[in-house]
């Protein structure tokens, strides 16, 4: 199994198209454009359905608190991907992360000592993952595998041998853990709170949208969004940087040109582990407000989605991010009613493709299946009321199956993500 | 060198190479540098190492708790088959846990709605089971072929919506009843006609080992004979080790992966079998969850190889069982969770350090020889 390569995803076994002949770009036009189409389709659905949970103050709210868990765990990927190993261990250095945030933060009684716990806790696993990786050469997603079952089961130690004894706390979970500061935006709060209530077209989503992004948002929080751009500085606009990438890319020819493979694939997992172990402690912290076992639920893996679905760059990775956090958010919200509204957004959606695939790209039958499939699902939403509970909290998880499926063929990962690599092996 | 008649003590050491035992020492190694991490741990926490492990030993060796041990390898085998055969292709089906809970939950609703002849009974059971198991693995393997969307995040997502499905399902407005004496729900009980005797294999104990060890035994065998003895078996590992080789010699590798992935799930379908079939005769929600990525560690542990996966289901669950005993020692029993983590890790690195000494010793030894001017023999040279 050690040969080969393998990555999260490998490029699909299709024959290559004809060329598109007009190549789609993105630029800051257009993306405020989809963004204001989007403000503008939510509220709409919230108009009809009367979901108000669709742009409340605080969905958007959670919904931030939510992608930034998944976010930070897809930066951890996106650093150590860039660097040629692929991390499906970031779970477990999250579910670190959980507990050395939680255990810092009590221990110290500061929140921020918490913060630096956590990461600490979680770039430990990436430095296993590192030495199995990078100096044995062990297939990555074999040690990811391990690295997994060993953070859930010494997370599950330490929490029985720590927590248990404290008061408040239990086998399964810690006592309440101090929280980092919230701010808000002064003076926006009340004027928008009365916008929001009013229940006007357009005005009060966007109201509430804006209430939900600039008021009670936590310190980590903005900190972590702050983490996006400045990964995208390093690892894209700094020498350092490019040699990280060099190494994901082809490893030999960094070789070649003197950059210490090893160090850098090293730093760059260590790195990752310590953004998922950041992603545990905010988990912790700011989204609960103790650690509990099972915290993470997958949340590692939807940040590896994330991540794909990002193409492998940091905006990318946080647009997907903010959807998976926004899903997750309204199944918390009044799942049934919310996750029920989506579904007509989810069919205008799918109608806009269905007619872009007609008309931009003469694609007849992938305009049918498209349509059948929007004409299902707007069935649904006809035919049912709500969602079932039990339905409402896999939205995430839909989610990414059914962006990844639309999307996954036009990605490009890594050249070399995921290939073991031994030093000299290119003489 | 001289040439010598090859003498019966050299045919055996040919057969039994040096570095062949090595690859058997790995294993041994892994386990006791788990072993002596756990007893760190354990000192770090002021339980008395050698004394708490001594005690699991004893109490494992125990004959219920041998029955235990072998009732839950059954299990963890079937788990780790079903991940071995996705593995031998470079496929990672991680959603063996998603695809067992299904298929069990649907195949115990469907016997326990029915009565048939016996074996007509069992049979149904057991297709129903696999039928869902493959039903749900093939989703992934389309999605993997059709959209190009990686297998990993795909089975980890359908895990996740397996379960809500399965929530939604177990309900009693649909497919679940109360559990007579306690407050859980589960599928309504399958009659007698379904149900697998067990069978008493380990003396001085009540409690009965699993009939259906012998469904694990045969799948074992099938699994060996599928992989090693025919065409489709061949064109699956030369897929797994070289993809573009494959192609070249006119596998069709879209067809694989979802075959693969099919047949991976039909036997992830057959891991609640035992359980089911051989002790609680219903689908209730204390039915185990997990075992994917424990049987991604045990396939790991056996290096995907029938006899090799036994062990490591007996040992995985010897572990498990044998930590029972900690509660009463006010040690928690999730050290095992430890020393098992350890186990994979260290046994992955292992062999991979075996592997790089066999390729290293094999190319000194044909240098020598080349050096020293006799021609390789061709057997045994590749290692």
């Amino acid at each position: 199994m050690s040969k080969g390569g393998l990555t999260t995803a490998e490029a699909p076994f299709l024959e290559p198209k004809a060329p598109v002949a007009r190549k789609f770009r993105l630029t800051g036009q257009t993306l405020l454009l989809a963004l204001g189409a989007l403000v503008l389709l939510l509220s709409f659905a919230r108009t009809v359905t009367g979901a108000v949970d669709l742009t409340s103050a605080g969905a958007i709210n959670a919904a931030v608190a939510l992608a930034v868990p998944i976010g930070l765990a897809g930066l951890g990927g996106l650093w150590s991907e860039r660097a040629g190993v692929v991390n499906i261990g970031l779970e477990g250095m999250m579910i670190l992360g959980t507990w050395c945030g939680a255990w810092g933060a009590l221990q110290f009684d500061n929140p921020w000592a918490g913060v630096v716990a956590g990461a600490i806790g979680g770039a430990l696993g990436g430095l296993l993952h590192a030495v199995a990786t990078v100096t044995f050469g062990v297939d990555h997603i074999i040690s990811g595998v391990a690295i997994n079952i060993l953070g859930l089961g010494v997370t599950q130690f330490l929490s029985k041998v720590t927590f248990a004894e404290m008061p408040g706390g239990g086998d399964s979970q810690s006592p309440p853990v101090p929280k980092p500061e919230v701010v808000s935006l002064p003076l926006v709060g009340d004027p928008l709170t009365w916008l929001e209530k009013q229940g006007w077209f357009l005005l009060s989503d966007v109201a509430g949208i804006l209430r939900g992004l600039l008021t009670n948002v936590s310190l980590l929080t903005i900190l972590a969004i702050l983490l996006v751009p400045l990964t995208y500085y390093i690892l894209w606009r700094t020498a350092f940087g490019l040699r990280l990438r060099s190494c994901g890319e082809s490893p030999v020819a960094a070789e070649s040109l003197g950059v210490s493979v090893y160090t850098y694939k090293y730093v760059a997992v260590v790195v990752s582990g310590a953004l998922a172990g950041l992603g545990g402690a905010f988990l912790a912290q700011v989204a609960a407000s103790a650690y509990r076992e099972g915290q993470t639920s997958g949340r590692g893996f939807i940040g590896l989605a994330a991540m794909i679905f990002g193409n492998w760059r940091p905006g990318g990775l946080a647009a997907g991010a903010t959807l998976f956090g926004y899903t997750d958010a309204l199944q918390l919200r009044r799942g049934g009613q919310s996750v029920h509204a989506l579904l007509l957004v989810v069919v205008v959606l799918l109608v806009a493709v269905a007619v872009y695939q007609l008309v931009r790209q003469n694609r007849m039958r992938a305009a049918l299946i498209t349509g059948i499939a929007a004409v299902v699902v707007f069935a649904v939403f006809a035919l049912t009321d709500s969602i079932p509970a039990e339905f409402t909290s896999v939205t995430p998880h839909i989610t990414t199956l059914l962006v990844l499926s639309l999307a996954a063929q036009r990605l490009r990962p890594p050249a070399a993500d995921g290939v073991p690599y031994r030093k000299g092996q290119g003489k | 060198m001289k040439q010598k008649a090859p003498t019966f003590t050299d045919r055996l050491l040919g057969r039994v190479s040096p570095v062949g035992l090595l690859s058997l020492a790995a294993p041994v190694l892994a386990v006791a540098f788990a072993a002596l991490i756990t007893m760190a741990v354990l000192w770090f926490t002021g339980a008395p190492p050698f004394k708490t492990l001594v005690a699991m030993v004893e109490y494992g060796v125990q004959p219920r708790s041998l029955v235990l041990t072998l009732n839950e390898a059954t299990t963890y085998y079937l788990a780790a088959l079903a991940v071995a055969i996705g593995f031998r292709m470079n496929l990672f089906n991680i959603g063996v846990d998603g695809q067992y809970r299904l298929a069990a939950l649907i195949a115990a609703a469907v016997g326990g709605a029915v009565t048939l002849p016996a074996p007509l009974h069992i049979a149904l059971i057991v297709f129903v089971a696999v039928l869902v198991g493959a039903g749900w693995a093939s989703i992934a393997g389309l999605l993997k072929v059709k959209r190009g969307v990686s297998e990993v995040i795909s089975t980890i997502m359908l895990n996740a919506i397996a379960t809500a499905l399965g929530s939604w399902l177990l309900n009693r407005e649909r497919l679940a009843v109360e559990v007579s004496g306690s407050n859980n729900i589960g599928t309504r009980p399958i009659a007698e006609s379904g149900q697998v005797p067990g069978l008493a294999l380990i003396p001085g104990t009540q409690t009965k080992v699993f009939g259906l060890i012998i469904l694990a035994v045969v799948m074992g065998v099938l699994y060996h004979v599928l992989l090693n003895r025919t065409r489709f078996g061949f064109d699956l590992r030369a897929t797994g080790r070289s993809e573009s080789a494959a192609v070249a010699s006119g596998v069709n590798v879209k067809r694989m992966v979802v075959i693969a992935m099919i047949l991976s799930g039909a036997m992830a379908g057959l891991i609640g079998m035992p359980q089911l079939l051989g002790a609680s005769y219903s689908y209730s929600l204390d039915f185990p969850t997990g075992l994917g990525f424990t049987g991604i560690a045990i396939a790991l542990l056996g290096r995907n190889h029938p006899v090799g996966i036994a062990f490591g289901a007996l040992l995985w669950a010897f572990l498990n069982t044998s930590a029972n005993i900690l509660q009463l020692r006010n040690v928690s029993p999730d050290i095992v969770a430890i020393m098992q983590g350890t186990i994979v890790l260290s046994v992955i690195i292992a062999y991979e350090l075996v592997h790089r000494y066999q390729i290293s010793a094999t190319q000194r030894r044909v240098s020598r020889e080349l050096a020293s001017g006799t021609p390789a023999p061709a057997e045994g040279a590749s290692v």
